[in-house]
């Protein structure tokens, strides 16, 4: 009896060790998202101010600033939110409400979206390369960051539309068909608005990772350094992220800094992007019971 | 009549609704040939058998060498170098948040881990060049200011979340009457979760850990600014060294030219970069598919 009783409290000295070993494990994940956002504030807040936001880029760090890349980030998340959204929920009501759910052509359908998730994003950039860029020649312009962008982020809206969809219920579908209106107003008039904060929400979060990515724009040819606005579809343009990666591959200290700041640019836009889609969603949120 | 009218309304809409779905299927088909056309014609220029036996990658020195060889072993010791910081940490997560934190503290900590998966890779890269590498070299004086093991920590780093929340979606999928089981014949906590719950969720955490691989294996921009831009063969963490992904990014901030074999030479490798990620995520889906436990 006493030898269980030692057994037992080993296996729970072991569990409690444990469990002090997964809260060591979680605090690493604090420590450094905690170092990271310190660490860039405190690099770049003393260079965050309203001409560095107003400045076009300077080879002194002490004058440059981020206008273009701003402006860019802005045109070319616009951009691709007018061709990604309308394609994603389209692609989304119709996986939901029109296809034959054990067609072939669904099934491929799926089995490619889920896929097009895994692959690298700067293997899109290849794609607008080759396809926009060189192809039908519009060369390294905004519409073409744009419309890479759109195809990255394609499979993100589609699967997050689809969810907001499947989530109105069978029953107020079905109330609408009884009633003798059409496939289509059923789905304009019904479904959509009852899952657009859904649509919005997941949107809104796969538009902000789009204005995180440089590696599909690098492919597709823009540059971080870009001292005009860009005017039409068809200009050059930069972005935040290339111009922050731009600024950090120069060797001098001082643009580490700016790149902090640029950073920080970055984070705020991103806090706020994020923090609407979850005020979407909380505000929201369908309660049919 | 209007009858008629809207049936014909309602076909129109269907067939635009299918152009739309069509395109997601045309990226697929875009991809894979714009990259198999400038593929092959690369392979016209160059023996495919110095491309994957060679082990010297200099495509713009004088003479060329296409070996590319030192690039799938830089980025091989970025995958594994990082996969030793995201799928302990990860899966450690997972098990805590799945087994022993309470749902309350659960949803102060899930979103938190999350916001790691958020911030742009490029925050990441500069992270690691700034900060990470000099920690690294205070410590090991002998590692260079560009080297694999800085930029596999904060790729590592990145991943994490992705590991975390598969993982624990596979957890938590495991069945509360089997938990409940292991308890009732006094079974600790850790016991529970060792001995009965990875080992049920062991497919869905397997595919969360070849997913965060092919994750990092894509992973471009962390490496290319705190990794290095120099092709070798050596496996040293402290060194310099270049990835595929890395490799594309310098070719496209010079100025190539359409048809230059530099051009080609961008396709080529990312060729190769596109069947790795993809022969990895269809075979962690394979695995969940194949080793799905029915409750």
């Amino acid at each position: 009896m006493s030898n269980f009783k030692r057994k037992l409290k080993r296996r729970h000295l072991i569990n409690n060790l444990f469990m002090v070993l997964l809260v060591f494990v979680i605090s690493i994940s604090f420590l450094v998202l905690g170092t990271l956002l310190l660490e860039i504030f405190l690099r770049g807040y003393k260079t965050l101010t309203w001409d560095f936001i107003t400045s076009m880029p300077s080879g002194r760090a002490s004058r440059a600033g981020i206008l273009p890349a701003l402006i860019g980030s802005f045109g070319v998340i616009a951009l691709t939110a007018l061709i990604s959204i309308p394609i994603g929920v389209g692609t989304a009501i119709y996986l939901t409400e029109y296809a034959d759910k054990k067609s072939k052509f669904v099934k491929l359908l799926q089995l490619n979206i889920s896929n097009l998730a895994g692959v690298p994003a700067i293997v899109y950039g290849i794609l607008g390369l080759a396809v926009f860029s060189q192809l039908v020649g519009l060369g390294p312009s905004l519409i073409v960051g744009a419309f890479t962008l759109s195809l990255l982020i394609l499979p993100v809206i589609i699967v997050s539309a689809i969810e907001a969809i499947k989530a109105v219920p069978n029953s107020i579908r079905e109330g609408s068909y009884a009633l003798g209106v059409t496939r289509w107003k059923t789905i304009t008039g019904v479904i959509l608005p009852m899952a657009t904060p859904g649509i919005m929400t997941g949107s809104i979060l796969a538009l902000s990772r789009a204005m995180g990515e440089a590696a599909p724009l690098i492919m597709v040819g823009a540059v971080g350094f870009v001292t005009f606005l860009p005017n039409s579809l068809l200009d050059r343009y930069s972005a935040l992220p290339l111009i922050v990666f731009n600024w950090t591959s120069r060797p001098q200290a001082a643009f580490a800094e700016i790149a902090a700041s640029g950073i920080l640019v970055m984070l705020i836009l991103l806090i706020i992007t994020n923090l609407t889609a979850i005020i979407i969603r909380n505000k929201t949120q369908i309660r049919v019971d | 009549m209007t009858k008629k009218k809207y049936l014909f309304q309602e076909k129109l809409i269907e067939v635009v609704l299918v152009l739309f779905a069509s395109i997601s299927i045309l990226t697929t088909i875009g991809i894979v040939f714009s990259l198999l056309f400038e593929t092959m014609i690369f392979f016209s220029e160059v023996s495919i058998f110095e491309f994957f036996t060679s082990i010297r990658w200099a495509p713009v020195f004088d003479p060329p060498s296409f070996g590319v060889l030192p690039l799938i072993t830089g980025t091989l010791l970025i995958a594994i170098l990082s996969s030793l910081v995201s799928l302990p940490l990860g899966l450690g997560t997972a098990i805590f948040l799945s087994e022993f934190a309470s749902s309350k503290v659960r949803k102060v900590i899930k979103p938190i881990i999350e916001l790691l998966a958020g911030i742009p890779s490029i925050v990441y890269g500069f992270f690691a060049l700034t900060f990470i590498t000099p920690l690294l070299r205070s410590f090991l004086p002998n590692t260079d200011i560009f080297n694999a093991l800085s930029a596999s920590i904060a790729v590592g780093i990145m991943t994490l979340p992705m590991v975390a929340s598969l993982s624990e979606d596979a957890m938590m999928s495991v069945p509360n009457s089997i938990r409940q089981g292991a308890y009732a014949l006094g079974s600790t906590k850790l016991e529970v979760a060792i001995h009965v719950i990875v080992p049920a969720a062991f497919s869905g955490i397997a595919s969360s850990f070849v997913l965060a691989i092919s994750r990092a294996i894509g992973e471009t921009m962390i490496v290319a600014i705190a990794a290095g831009q120099t092709p070798s063969m050596s496996l040293n963490p402290l060194g310099s060294i270049q990835t595929m992904t890395g490799f594309m990014v310098n070719m496209a901030l010079g100025d190539i030219q359409q048809g230059s074999i530099e051009f080609k030479t961008v396709f080529a490798v990312g060729s190769v970069l596109f069947v790795i990620t993809l022969i990895m995520n269809l075979f962690a889906k394979y695995v969940i598919a194949k080793n799905r436990e029915v409750y």
